[in-house]
């Protein structure tokens, strides 16, 4: 289950996965190796297999994502990203996909340099703390925001550690992690010609998808 | 148990559904022209194994799945045991339409040598003396009942198994055949298992052993040429090792300290509560169909297992094939009240094939009913192997039979 919604996001076979997902499955090549980390009940992952032949694997912490995706036929694992990704050995997936999953883990710094590690590239998508209905909710209401897509309250929500596009930049920055590539996404899952680096950005895009690597490791 | 097995008769009454019968209980020589050389030396030639087939074999020979078998199963996985007369040990997951579809695949299970159920094994005849070989028979491993079932699919002309599933013991051959056999394996499902023999496993199994060797009957083995048969102690061993199949849950929700026909307690010893009668049962019921010295051989091989210890105390390294991961797929099923074979040993596992980057799922089903649960109606379980079964099939090119005929 994807830590944003409640919602089954399935609609196998038809192409019609949801538009951040294409987004990021743009990003991949064509039977490429691709691990897909928290990857629900594997509508992205799916799509992969199936539409662009790739070698997918999944880590899944949600016994009903896992027994989903397996009973669908896909190579999925019962883990959890945090203690599970140590395992794989180095460059072992052309792509690492952490999709809408960053602000769920303990320790992202740690996940995000595991990413880089055991991908030679990492494609990281997350919801912008800093997008300005965010702000506003905190700013006028003073109330944490419950957002369509952040659908949680403060106490029940399993996101633990939000954070901005510039503060993800930034840590990316001091990790010495390369972005690649980014689109920012405005709303209804929309991209805009933003640059990541833009301060509008942090502004105007509800979320953002990196494809980001090692520095030092490229093709 | 002697060397003859009644041939398969379904009872006159009953004629369920869906079953399919008459290859279920085959028997081939192996090791004609070549002897078997076992994990502990010893040379088998010339001898039998049982075991039965369901569905055809394509004309690619690319469907075949093998079926392994647990410490006390047989293979009889989907039809009737001719000796309990009860649908086969596994009919509810093999058969026509089931999740290994016998109308798709053509699924082999051979009784494991050592075994009692038709194969070489110390309840039967020794070629040397024309006595049941007792004591005499060679120790064997997991690793030698697979050789003898690689000599099978040899036999039938197999080169490549479609997948190989076992549950337990039958998990640990899986496991087995994916290690010895990398390249004769495509998919691999071992269930409710573990890479090793843990210390409390190799503890219950001596419990169950101490149990039969202090049975008077048991005469240090030689129990058939003395026209004996040790059933007190075998009985008690299985009682103990039923409990370890089972889950304080399950027990409590089918017993609890519920009283068996009597209203108190009786002051005395007889089976005052449901449990113990249901253990008595368990135990009376499981002489008639089995062995007490193969119980030995096939608890000891049990105990011998341990697949990192082959490769450097490294397990991952048991995975490792021409350079890269293991081509085999793997999924991996724990069930979360298993006490015997935890969740945790299955998790090595999973963990040692991701440190090669193999391609592995792994799913622990929610249920109280313990170790069992992978003999047993369990829809989520079904529908895991179902799952994985279609997802490698697709892999594989197999088509689907019952889709082309709609």
């Amino acid at each position: 289950m994807s830590p944003l919604d409640g919602t089954s996001i399935r609609s196998r076979r038809s192409g019609g996965i949801r538009l951040d997902l294409k987004l990021i499955a743009d990003m991949v090549d064509p039977s490429s190796r691709v691990l897909d980390i928290g990857c629900g009940d594997g509508a992205l992952l799916d799509y992969l297999v199936h539409e662009k032949n790739v070698d997918g694997r999944g880590i899944e912490l949600s016994m009903d994502g896992v027994h989903t995706c397996v009973s669908h036929g896909l190579s999925v694992i019962q883990g959890d990203a945090e203690t599970d990704l140590k395992d794989y050995p180095s460059g072992a997936f052309d792509y690492v996909i952490l999709s809408q999953t960053l602000q769920a883990m303990r320790a992202p710094r740690t996940v995000l340099n595991e990413l880089v590690r055991i991908g030679r590239r990492a494609i990281v998508s997350f919801p912008n703390f800093g997008y300005w209905r965010i702000r506003m909710a905190l700013l006028w209401m003073g109330r944490m925001p419950v957002t369509e897509r952040l659908g949680y309250e403060w106490f029940e929500t399993p996101n633990i550690h939000f954070c901005t596009i510039k503060d993800f930049t930034s840590l990316c920055d001091t990790l010495d992690i390369s972005i690649d590539r980014s689109v920012i996404l405005g709303r209804d899952n929309r991209p805009t010609r933003l640059a990541s680096a833009d301060g509008v950005a942090n502004f105007f895009g509800e979320q953002g998808v990196f494809m980001l690597r090692r520095n030092g490791m490229g093709d | 148990m002697t060397a003859s097995i009644p041939l398969n008769q379904p009872p006159a009454t009953a004629e369920v559904e869906g079953f399919v019968s008459g290859r279920s209980n085959q028997r081939v020589t192996l090791g004609v022209d070549q002897p078997m050389r076992l994990d502990c030396g010893v040379e088998l030639s010339g001898f039998t194994v049982a075991y039965g087939t369901y569905g055809t074999l394509n004309a690619d020979k690319s469907n075949a799945v093998m079926v392994c078998h647990a410490l006390t199963g047989d293979h009889f996985v989907s039809d009737y045991h001719p000796v309990s007369g009860k649908p086969g040990w596994w009919s509810m997951l093999v058969g026509p339409g089931r999740p290994i579809d016998t109308d798709r695949y053509f699924v082999i299970c051979s009784n494991v040598i050592g075994g009692c159920m038709g194969s070489i094994g110390p309840a039967e005849s020794n070629p040397a003396t024309g006595r049941p070989y007792g004591l005499d028979f060679p120790v064997i491993t997991i690793a030698d009942m697979v050789r003898a079932q690689k000599l099978l699919i040899d036999h039938l002309g197999i080169e490549k198994l479609f997948c190989v599933v076992g549950g337990s013991m039958g998990g640990m051959q899986v496991l087995q055949w994916a290690v010895s056999y990398p390249e004769s394996v495509f998919a691999a499902l071992p269930i409710a298992t573990a890479a090793r023999h843990s210390a409390q496993n190799i503890a219950f199994h001596e419990v169950g052993r101490q149990a039969i060797m202090a049975d008077p009957d048991w005469c240090n083995g030689d129990y058939l040429n003395q026209e004996k048969r040790p059933h007190r102690g075998l009985a008690v061993a299985r009682m103990a090792a039923h409990i370890t199949y089972l889950s304080e849950a399950a027990l409590h929700r089918k017993f609890g300290r519920n009283l068996q026909n009597r209203q108190t307690v009786t002051y005395g010893f007889d089976a005052d509560f449901q449990v113990e009668s249901y253990l008595r049962h368990q135990g009376i019921t499981f002489v008639d169909r089995f062995d007490a010295n193969s119980y030995l051989y096939i608890t000891r091989a049990m105990d011998y297992f341990d697949l990192a210890a082959e490769h450097g105390g490294v397990l991952a390294n048991a995975f490792r094939h021409e350079g890269g991961p293991t081509p085999v797929r793997f999924c991996l099923t724990s069930f979360s009240s298993d006490w015997l074979f935890p969740t945790t040993e299955s998790r090595a596992v999973v963990h040692a094939l991701n440190a090669v980057a193999a391609n592995v799922s792994f799913v622990e089903v929610a249920t109280d009913k313990g170790h069992d649960a992978f003999l047993l109606e369990e829809p989520h379980f079904h529908q895991v192997v179902r799952g994985f079964m279609d997802g490698c099939a697709e892999h594989r090119g197999l088509t689907n039979r019952r889709a082309a005929l709609v």
